[in-house]
């Protein structure tokens, strides 16, 4: 049984669509990245699994259960996390506050987790007490991943998680990726970094002005001629 | 010597507005728009007060929690019935909505209360002289009731899960709904604390001076004012917004007329909108 199933489906915001029928499979145990040039709806498939934008047509499942449309805190509630790509932090809130903020539907003490997070991600546990603002991007990714594992989720998608990252923090921020993964985490992400994501990656979806236009498994789409020269910078 | 008895009168005013503005930027912080209501809400604890002081005859430590709790009620009702089915509706239409209930709850003041001056309690409240000034008992309750009500603010935004949820709101509702909060529920405990500190300050105000239907209508002006001066959205910007327009409304009246004082604020309020909109302290455009 898979993870999530994106069916098909159609739509965008307000009245114009931006997906034209994109389908997107996450086994268990899977990363799984969804690549493709600018404008490609990308992100935005991400947010349809979110209920965060209206879809005209097709389904989504997570687990067994349909999804198609649901308020995002239930998405939640079932063990699905979501790190957009901007604008995922609290601010104003401490490292730590905004930990606890992702683990606000677990009522008890989120301290094991905290300390969990805090093992994956050591830097920003000398941090805990700034506001989380005050943070370089690649502590703030840090934070914004940490904030999205406090519930354990079953499956995480992840924005961009490598955007405007120093060179040498992209492929750190990858590795911890592949470690969560390794924890029993599904990862669905958009990246730009096509090369990298896909060498991480078990499985790979590119798409083209809203479609599903290849899909293989990372290592066959890194070594694909023509993805190569199309998508992937020759 | 009379700078600092003004800066005195200052601070006692600047209270009662803090008390206001940290409603307001909590509002306009979770809720996105400019609440006209909020002096009419301050009326509306004043005048509840009255009735538990006046009508049933208590006394008013026993009333002041009561009249915040009923001003609270009040806060959610008026939510729950007209700002809720407008919630996804535009800032502009939010506004618009909140003039008009500014004028019902003004109003409805009006109707059950009549339009003349009312007071608590009869009688003369002699000031302390210490050095030359003088300081009523009464301003002092109103400073340090203030700053108490300021500290739990403080405790409860820091402290507790709920208090952290509505920072987090205000910072970015949508990446807390994504990471499961509830913001209905952030939404009905930012009016609960919204109306209890208006209703805090409305009973001070009307303590300090006397109470009537527009007391409320009047003070919104500087209570906007000190939200925009210290950042709107930022609690704390709006504290020291408060206490700073209290003690320059005071201030100005060494040099105009006391009748201009709404003047000062409005023209402060002018000020910083063109030079600087994001406030003193920071916070959002």
């Amino acid at each position: 049984m898979s993870l999530l199933t994106v069916q098909d489906i159609t739509g965008g915001y307000g009245a114009a669509d931006i997906l034209h029928g994109v389908s997107i499979t996450v086994n268990p145990g899977e990363i799984v990245s969804i690549i493709g040039p600018n404008g490609a709806g990308k992100s935005t498939v991400m947010k349809a699994v979110f209920g965060l934008i209206r879809i005209r047509k097709g389904r989504i499942f997570f687990q067994e259960t349909e999804i198609t449309g649901m308020r995002p805190d239930l998405i939640v509630r079932r063990g699905m996390c979501y790190v957009p790509q901007e604008y995922n932090i609290f601010p104003s809130l401490t490292v730590q506050e905004n930990l606890e903020m992702g683990a606000f539907l677990r009522k008890g003490d989120p301290a094991k987790e905290i300390a969990k997070v805090y093992d994956l991600f050591p830097p920003i546990k000398d941090r805990r007490k700034q506001a989380a603002g005050t943070l370089s991007g690649g502590l703030r990714q840090m934070v914004a991943i940490g904030r999205a594992l406090m519930l354990r989720p079953s499956l995480l998608l992840l924005d961009e998680p490598s955007a405007g990252l120093a060179p040498l923090f992209i492929d750190h921020i990858f590795k911890q990726i592949q470690k969560i993964n390794r924890l029993g985490v599904g990862i669905l992400m958009v990246e730009q970094n096509a090369r990298q994501a896909l060498r991480f990656s078990h499985r790979g979806y590119i798409l083209v002005m809203g479609t599903n236009r290849y899909e293989d498994t990372g290592e066959n789409l890194l070594g694909n001629r023509e993805v190569a020269e199309m998508f992937l910078g020759g | 010597m009379e700078v600092l008895q003004l800066i005195i009168y200052g601070i006692v005013l600047g209270s009662v507005i803090t008390l206001g503005a940290i409603g307001v930027s909590l509002i306009f912080g979770i809720l996105r728009f400019a609440h006209f209501a909020h002096g009419d809400m301050m009326t509306v604890g004043a005048y509840l007060a009255l009735v538990g002081v006046g009508v049933l005859q208590w006394p008013m430590p026993v009333v002041f929690p009561l009249a915040l709790a009923g001003t609270a009620l009040v806060g959610i009702g008026i939510d729950r019935v007209i700002y809720r089915p407008l919630r996804k509706a535009s800032p502009i239409i939010m506004l618009i909505s909140s003039v008009g209930t500014a004028l019902m709850l003004r109003s409805l003041v009006q109707i059950v209360w009549g339009p003349d001056n009312k007071i608590y309690e009869a009688g003369i409240d002699i000031p302390y002289r210490i050095w030359g000034l003088r300081i009523k008992p009464d301003q002092i309750t109103i400073v340090l009731g203030a700053f108490a009500l300021v500290v739990l603010l403080h405790l409860f935004l820091h402290r507790t899960r709920m208090g952290k949820a509505m920072r987090a709101t205000s910072d970015n509702i949508d990446l807390a709904k994504v990471s499961g909060i509830n913001t209905e529920r952030v939404v009905l405990w930012t009016w609960i604390i919204a109306a209890a500190m208006a209703a805090a300050g409305g009973i001070f105000l009307g303590i300090d001076t006397r109470l009537n239907p527009i007391m409320g209508w009047r003070i919104l002006l500087p209570v906007f004012t000190a939200s925009i001066l210290g950042g709107i959205g930022s609690i704390y910007g709006a504290i020291f917004g408060g206490l700073l327009i209290g003690v320059v409304q005071e201030l100005s009246t060494l040099f105009i007329s006391p009748a201009y004082k709404p003047a000062v604020a409005f023209g402060i309020m002018v000020i910083m909108l063109v030079v600087r909109p994001r406030g003193l302290l920071g916070g959002r455009q």
